[in-house]
């Protein structure tokens, strides 16, 4: 019981900032924040296994608690291994298909006009919420008739002499492919060749927030040997991209951290797609863009923030011409992937939201940008207007 | 001056005068226990909290062998919420004799100590973070009790069979008259109040400070002080405790304590005037440490929480320069028979682990001079909180309820209520709520911060009452409607940073010095007045940075 990985939660001074930073702790009094749950928690769990807490599993694992934490303590890691380990995961078939998106994705999009319309009618939407517990006030994402994958096309990718590797993720292959052909637009117009995987799984972040952490691990693997093969000097690919915030952070930090499969080797050729861009921005290569006269409000997703990511979308946007960009305050949106679909989470996930949504009711601005699918979800359904990724922005101002 | 009669008055509030206090009131004697600082605030709250099984002293002295287990086996029923069973491992390393781990099973059989032999594979198997150098094992009954809850839980049943507790009240004479003992002058320290006790009997269970109290009827019973240090981790990083297969030694045994491990003892002869002022040497922390890390090699990147010495009460029996050759049996002495003077009876030497035994012993012979006749039933009696109705909080969050009826065993019930109010954690790192603060003061007779700690664990963990001891003090000044808990903060962060200056490295120091920067510059407990009574502010009692500070470190 004491063979302990990861010690970090010794480093704990006890400052409380972490929990001060929750946006959970904030919502919902029955969480004891990132603090309790994670380094306070484990001392009690170490003592004794029985000592578990049921609250932990409110936690959205937005790893907001370990941006905060000036001792290094990997809270939400912490929180997330203990759940892990105590059986602190609820799996049924609601948690089954909310996380196993590949799965889920290739039935679907096969099905997609049925899907699509099924999902949104009212009595399917109170079956989902009585037998399943998906909240019917949610909307389920739609499913796109052709996937991103089926859509690209290689060849017109050949004649460029610099090349990437585009990790699509999930959504953008089988819910939506608009970013990822955006960004196959911009990359071209900076004459930078993508490439895919030969075979991609889903990153892991759905699978581990809902418990699935064997499955989580083999996608882990099988995704790494992908990207050695890829990285590989014979195929002069520069680094794996990803648009989606929550598979970067996955495959950068997740994978050595949570799941102990190590990424040492690669880890800095993984890049999110505004790190890679504003570097090709700064380094000059700047496409052809003409302005495109728009006020936006940029909203910035908890997992951008925990890689520190937020500098590189901003950079990105101020490189657009005739982009206004007006930055949010950095509050959670409350959606945090599977969770929020969850009936039980629906009313934090609100009241974490709020805040997001009040700010953004008191502006006048054309469009809210930002990098995370499931915020663009959370915001959409909350506030009247439609989100942006800060790549399809840059795709528009293409000339 | 205050006059109070009554049969027996005992010296001391360690665990054997609670325990001399609870076995007289249970045989219907009427019992008051004089202790001048508070409960287990001396050697009884200062050591490992070992429940020994008698395997370490079964080949140096199977007498005391023979009382560890049988005392093990009664504790382990009466006390059961004081006790955890963890089981013991006596580890042999390469630098060990192998051929000890024989003489040692021999030595424990004869004792009627129960032993199994480990392979090391097994013992990694129950004891992950064990030295994987090791050679074997020998899994031995030891376990882990809680000095501060034993001493509570006796004076809590004591005071229901009638026994009266006055703490923080110092034994300034005795009182003798016509060549026999029949009482004690003492004075209330925090109200300079003098009381006279009469008694038909006295019973002197100040352990190290028995020693005064016999001077003061010229009588000489000689103590060997012999100090002994330890450290506490952060965490529990042992399981099970962890002993060396050997000869007894400095730091060889690493003890799982509630939250945290300890390992301990050094040991050291000092001069009986130094008792009152003895401190953790560098030195000894690094002995500690470097034979920690080799009972469980994760002690060296494993924070220490604090650094803290008791001394050990044995009766000087020869010119040892260690001490550790002493028999640590149990010396009683009834004064009549001894030196001529009735009505004093000596009970010291021993264990915390024999103090109910000693407690028999002692209650025996002043039942006899009473002419009481009633047997002793503390051996089947379980304490209060050892039973086994089961608590039912649903309300409250598992490591809350599990912490409370860790700590309380039943007796949880009375605090663990279906209300928002009572439920609020004050202390977060070991779990306390306002409710079990509130039953420490009106069932556990805990007045400010320091005794609240001792019956609680608030500000034992980590943050050593960093965030806890300005809510806590708060909450303990409003049931008492006294200002004396909020002005214990001092003196609590005081003896708390008493403890932690000798480990000031690392994430301790880190700690540190964010709890100077709040308790100094944002909660400004360095203008709090005295808690002396008086109300002035001195410079003693100025927070315990300050100290840092005139000392220069």
């Amino acid at each position: 019981m004491l063979n302990l990985l990861d010690t970090s939660f010794d480093h704990c001074i006890k400052c409380n900032v972490c929990t001060t930073r929750c946006p959970v702790a904030e919502a919902n009094p029955d969480y004891p924040g990132p603090k309790q749950a994670g380094p306070d928690g484990e001392r009690l769990r170490i003592k004794n296994p029985q000592l578990y807490d049921e609250a932990l599993k409110y936690c959205t694992n937005c790893k907001r608690c370990e941006v905060a934490c000036p001792s290094g303590v990997q809270v939400g890691t912490v929180i997330q291994r203990a759940k892990a380990k105590h059986g602190g995961f609820h799996q049924g078939p609601r948690e089954f298909i909310l996380s196993h998106t590949d799965l889920v994705g290739t039935l679907s999009s096969t099905a997609a006009p049925v899907v699509n319309v099924a999902t949104g009618l009212k009595p399917v939407k109170t079956l989902l919420d009585k037998v399943l517990g998906i909240d019917k006030r949610q909307s389920l994402p739609k499913y796109s008739r052709q996937t991103f994958r089926a859509w690209f096309d290689p060849d017109r990718q050949t004649k460029f002499e610099r090349k990437i590797c585009f990790f699509h993720g999930c959504f953008t292959n089988y819910n939506d492919p608009t970013v990822g052909k955006h960004l196959v637009a911009v990359l071209n117009a900076m004459n930078i060749g993508v490439t895919l995987l030969k075979k991609e799984k889903c990153c892991g972040v759905p699978l581990m927030a809902n418990g699935f952490f064997a499955r989580a691990r083999n996608n882990a693997q099988l995704n790494l040997g992908q990207f050695a093969d890829k990285l590989n000097d014979n195929n002069r690919v520069e680094c794996i991209i990803a648009t989606e915030p929550s598979c970067a952070m996955t495959l950068r930090d997740e994978y050595p951290e949570v799941l102990q499969v190590d990424n040492y080797a690669l880890r800095d050729r993984i890049l999110f797609a505004s790190a890679f861009i504003a570097r090709e921005l700064a380094d000059g290569n700047v496409p052809k863009m003409k302005p495109v006269n728009l006020r936006v409000a940029y909203h910035s997703p908890c997992h951008l923030i925990k890689q520190g990511g937020v500098i590189h979308t901003m950079e990105l946007l101020n490189g657009i011409p005739g982009l206004e960009v007006v930055m949010l305050d950095q509050k959670c949106c409350g959606m945090s992937g599977t969770y929020g679909f969850k009936k039980e989470n629906y009313q934090t996930s609100q009241r974490i939201g709020e805040a997001v949504f009040d700010q953004l009711t008191t502006m006048d601005v054309d469009y809210v940008v930002t990098d995370c699918e499931s915020c663009k979800m959370q915001i959409e359904m909350n506030t009247g207007y439609k989100v942006l990724h800060p790549i399809t922005v840059m795709a528009q101002s293409l000339a | 001056m205050r006059q109070i009669e009554t049969d027996v008055v005992i010296i001391g509030g360690g665990a054997t005068g609670a325990g001399v206090l609870r076995d007289c009131a249970q045989r219907g004697m009427r019992a008051i226990l004089v202790e001048k600082d508070d409960i287990a605030n001396g050697t009884t709250g200062r050591n490992h909290g070992l429940l020994h099984s008698g395997a370490r002293y079964a080949v140096t002295d199977c007498h005391s062998a023979v009382e560890c287990i049988q005392e093990n086996r009664i504790l382990k029923h009466v006390a059961r919420h004081c006790i955890e069973d963890t089981g013991g491992l006596f580890i042999t390393l390469p630098e060990d004799d192998p051929d000890f781990q024989q003489t040692f099973v021999n030595a424990c059989r004869r004792a009627g100590i129960e032993t199994k032999i480990l392979t090391p594979a097994e013992a990694l198997r129950v004891e992950p973070n064990v030295n994987p150098r090791l050679l074997g094992a020998v899994q031995v009954p030891d376990g882990t009790v809680d000095p501060f809850r034993l001493t509570a839980a006796n004076i809590l049943d004591a005071e229901e069979y009638g026994g009266r507790l006055l703490n923080y009240t110092r034994v300034v004479d005795l009182v003798i008259n016509q060549g026999r003992v029949c009482g004690v002058n003492c004075v209330n320290v925090k109200t300079g109040e003098k009381i006279a006790i009469y008694a038909q009997q006295v019973v002197n269970a100040a352990g190290i400070w028995g020693q005064q109290i016999c001077e003061y009827a010229d009588l000489s019973i000689r103590m060997f002080p012999a100090k002994g240090s330890l450290l506490i981790v952060d965490y529990r990083v042992n399981g099970m405790v962890i002993n060396r297969c050997r000869k007894p030694a400095d730091a060889d045994i690493l003890v799982p304590g509630d939250t945290i491990s300890l390992i301990g003892t050094t040991s050291e002869k000092i001069p009986y005037s130094d008792i009152e002022n003895i401190r953790v040497t560098p030195d000894e922390v690094e002995i500690l440490l470097a034979e920690g890390e080799k009972l469980c090699p994760i002690m060296a990147k494993t924070r220490v929480l604090r650094a803290y010495c008791g001394v050990r009460p044995l009766i000087s029996l020869g010119d040892d320069p260690s001490g550790r050759n002493i028999s640590r049996g149990i010396v009683l002495v009834d004064h009549g028979d001894r030196d001529g003077l009735p009505g004093l009876i000596t009970i010291t030497g021993g264990k915390l682990m024999t103090y109910r035994l000693m407690a028999q012993m002692a209650t025996d012979a002043v039942a006899k001079n009473l002419g009481n006749t009633q047997a002793c039933t503390t051996a089947v009696r379980p304490l209060p909180g050892a039973g086994h109705d089961d608590v039912y909080a649903p309300q409250v969050s598992i490591p809350v309820s599990g912490s409370a009826k860790y700590r309380h065993g039943e007796r949880a019930a009375r605090f663990l209520a279906d209300d928002k109010k009572q439920n609020a954690v004050i202390c977060e790192c070991e779990m306390v709520t306002r409710g079990e603060i509130e039953y420490a003061v009106h069932n556990l007779s805990a007045t400010d911060l320091v005794d609240l700690r001792r019956r609680t664990r608030v500000g034992m963990g980590p943050c050593q009452g960093k965030i806890c001891a300005c809510r806590a003090a708060g909450i303990v000044s409003e049931l008492t409607g006294e200002d004396d808990a909020l002005n214990s903060i001092g003196e609590f962060m005081q003896e708390r940073w008493k403890g932690v200056r000798p480990i000031l490295w690392g994430d301790a120091l880190r700690e540190a010095d964010l709890s100077y920067w709040l308790g100094n510059n944002l909660l400004g407990y360095q203008q709090l007045p005295s808690s002396d009574g008086t109300g002035n502010l001195t410079t003693n009692d100025v927070c315990f940075m300050g100290k840092m500070d005139k000392e220069g470190a």
